[in-house]
């Protein structure tokens, strides 16, 4: 057991960490959460930052100490987070690198990269959340195309995106799972109608997304047609593999300006609270070392995220929100206030046990997965 | 960073575990029980032998030389097969009293209000005049009380952690293992998410608390060791109790060992004077 880096992954750090001394102080100021083009020219813009500098594919070429690393010094920094550029970079990217073709990669790989093009995910639907395989929006084959209709929903960044990976049934007649089909569609095609939902934070996050008789190339499949499942669980893999690294060590951060808040008025002297702050501390010092482990087992393993990743979501989920809970405690009546800082982070940290598979989901994988308990009904 | 075990670290686990199997398997540990607070002496010996308590000394001193993490793995072993004794006081006494890395002498100390095996140990450390007499939850585990409350401190609290990691780990396999095999209503009870669910958390706080105490045990920092604690005191006392869950009525019996793992949990998280310390200790440390 071993927790120091090699020289290389220290120098990486340093020069990372030279580089964004010098460059965050150059970006322009970060836009209203409300103000959807503005976020996607922001986050854009950084993406373009990073590619100038060569950091642009840290997320797939790198090793996982690497990756590690980004993160955690981005994120120390308070640089931008991944934002708009979430599903190409963390998803879609990586899925079509893993499962594209060599036409498809030179196609999608580099704007994303580049700061260009903005992905969206496609995957759910009305009534297919949790129960992805029900999912119902269909495609049919015309001659070079794909006919789609159907309708997705809790789409994020859809108002913005240039492409959405998309899921559809292409045999209807197939078992759940061995009929379904995954596609890059442009969101510009016609017959797409995207109405914004709004969330209990207030802004609008996430989208519908109705599509009638929307064509897409057969060219933009990827993997073969009704093998989308596969492809799906690749997609998966690494949504909940690396996503939450950069966030861990942002709220390691909250704590400590929890801590100094708390000093500053006053509710420092509750021995009560003290002791649920210094719990919270070591919840995060544990969920930090946790990372470590599972990024070092991935390493081992060649890169691929395992089952500690279900471990990791369960647990961060809950920990984040009773840290937004404590943020409340600290504040008082002014948790009440949404022009307070942390009240805001407080609604969206509700999301976190709902998106990307429910802490119920995530405890079913590891049940049967990890711990090869008998399949339930 | 390669924050895995390494093969050797492996190996010393395996062989841990293969020792304790066969020197205080299932029925040594039920004879123990009906026996409270007789030490085992031969026991402790081949403890001793094994270098369970030498394991950190240097070398030249006559030890194993070996250190923290590897004595993390020995007592999370430990903690997995409820040996009983003043393990950790006689293992921090090795090279300081004579006869403790042999295993000839037992040694206890004083840690918070509480003295263990009081009565059973050649040498005790610390101030006990007017301790008394608890009858103890544990029936395993003779204790005392004695006033004033001085914490054995941070490396007793890891390895205390690292016992309780092993709890954790093994009231979870115990969980599992009669999920898969109890049937109702015709089938597995594993089958059952209710059941699934609490295993899952009983894992997902097992998994927390071993990176913590593994950590803690290469970085020997007080904070990461304080955290260490809190999450393994966490993962064994909760998980002792959802185990026990799992088993029904079974597992309110005196049979099942699930509750000998609950008692013993409960008696580790008091050490020291319980979590409160390392709360306060971490608090600081975000303040400061
Ligand atoms: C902020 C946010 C962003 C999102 N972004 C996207 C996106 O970009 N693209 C996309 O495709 N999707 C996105 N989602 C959707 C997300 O993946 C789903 O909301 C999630 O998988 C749950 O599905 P559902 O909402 O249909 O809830 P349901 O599946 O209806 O679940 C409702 C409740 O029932 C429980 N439940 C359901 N099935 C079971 C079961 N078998 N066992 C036990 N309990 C069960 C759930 O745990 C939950 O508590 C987003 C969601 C949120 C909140």
């Amino acid at each position: 057991m071993d927790l120091s880096y090699t020289p290389e992954e220290e120098d990486f750090r340093a020069r990372l960490r030279e580089w964004l001394a010098k460059v965050l102080s150059t970006l322009p100021a970060a836009p209203s959460p409300d103000d959807w083009p503005g976020r996607r020219a922001y986050d854009l813009g950084w993406q373009r930052m990073l590619h100038d500098a060569g950091y642009a594919d840290v997320h797939w070429d790198a090793s996982p100490t690497i990756r590690l690393i980004f993160l955690e010094e981005t994120e120390r920094a308070g640089a931008p987070y991944v934002g708009a550029n979430f599903v190409g970079l963390l998803h879609a990217g990586p899925t079509i690198a893993a499962e594209g073709t060599a036409e498809q990669r030179a196609r999608w790989l580099p704007p994303v990269l580049r700061g260009e093009e903005v992905w969206c995910q496609g995957f759910s639907e009305p009534d297919a959340g949790s129960d992805l395989a029900a999912l119902r929006t269909r495609a049919r084959r015309d001659g070079d195309d794909y006919v789609v209709s159907g309708s997705k929903i809790w789409t994020s960044h859809a108002e913005v995106a240039d492409w959405c990976e998309l899921l559809v049934r292409t045999d209807p007649d197939a078992p759940r799972h061995r009929g379904i089909t995954w596609l890059a569609m442009p969101m510009d095609a016609p017959g797409i109608t995207v109405r914004p939902l709004r969330t209990l934070a207030g802004s609008a996050e996430f989208a519908e997304v109705f599509l009638d008789e929307v064509r897409v190339p057969v060219a933009n499949r990827v993997g073969a047609e009704n093998d989308g499942w596969r492809v799906t669980m690749v997609t998966l893999s690494f949504e909940r593999g690396t996503a939450f690294v950069g966030e861990v060590v942002a709220c390691r951060r909250v704590l400590g300006e929890l801590a100094r808040a708390a000093r500053e008025n006053g509710r420092w002297d509750d021995p009560v609270l003290r002791r649920r702050l210094g719990r919270l501390e070591a919840e995060f010092r544990a969920l930090w070392r946790l990372t470590q482990w599972n990024v070092s087992a991935a390493q081992a393993g060649g890169g691929v995220p395992g089952t500690g990743a279900s471990v990791f979501k369960l647990r961060y989920s809950h920990a984040r929100q009773e840290l937004y809970d404590a943020a409340a405690d600290v504040l008082g009546p002014h948790c009440l206030d949404l022009d307070r800082r942390w009240v805001l982070d407080r609604l969206s940290s509700l999301s976190y046990t709902i998106a990307a598979g429910t802490s119920q989901i995530q405890r079913t994988i590891v049940a049967e997965r990890v711990l090869g308990l008998p399949r339930g009904r | 960073m390669r924050f895995q075990l390494t093969g050797d670290q492996r190996a010393l686990r395996a062989g841990v575990r293969e020792l304790l199997e066969r020197r205080f398997g299932r029925q040594a540990l039920r004879a123990a029980v009906e026996a409270p607070g007789r030490l085992d002496r031969g026991l402790w010996r081949s403890l001793g032998e094994a270098g369970f308590f030498a394991l950190r000394l240097p070398e030249p001193d006559g030890g194993v030389g070996l250190g923290m993490p590897e004595a993390v793995l020995l007592f999370e072993e430990a903690g997995r097969a409820l040996l009983p004794g003043p393990l950790i006081a006689t293992h921090l006494a090795a090279g300081k009293v004579p006869g403790a890395a042999t295993g000839e002498t037992v040694v206890t100390c004083v840690d918070g209000e509480l003295v263990e095996w009081l009565e059973a140990a050649d040498v005790v450390l610390g101030e006990v005049t007017g301790a008394r007499a608890m009858r103890s939850v544990d029936p395993l585990t003779p204790l005392h009380r004695v006033r004033g409350a001085t914490p054995a401190g941070p490396v007793a609290d890891l390895l205390s952690a690292a016992e309780q990691l092993g709890t954790a780990d093994r009231v979870c396999e115990l969980a599992v293992q009669h999920a898969r095999t109890r049937e109702q209503f015709g089938r597995p009870i594993g089958s059952f998410q209710a059941v699934q669910h609490l295993c899952a958390d009983l894992l997902v706080r097992t998994e927390i608390a071993r990176t913590a105490v593994y950590a803690a045990a290469v970085t020997a920092d007080e904070a990461d060791i304080a955290a260490a604690r809190l999450l393994a005191d966490e993962a064994a006392v909760r998980g002792a109790r959802d185990c026990l869950q799992v088993h029904g009525g079974m597992g309110f019996t005196w049979e099942a060992d699930v509750h000998l793992h609950l008692k013993r949990a409960w008696l580790r998280a008091e050490r020291g004077g319980g979590g409160t310390q390392s709360e306060e200790l971490l608090a600081a440390r975000l303040a400061g």
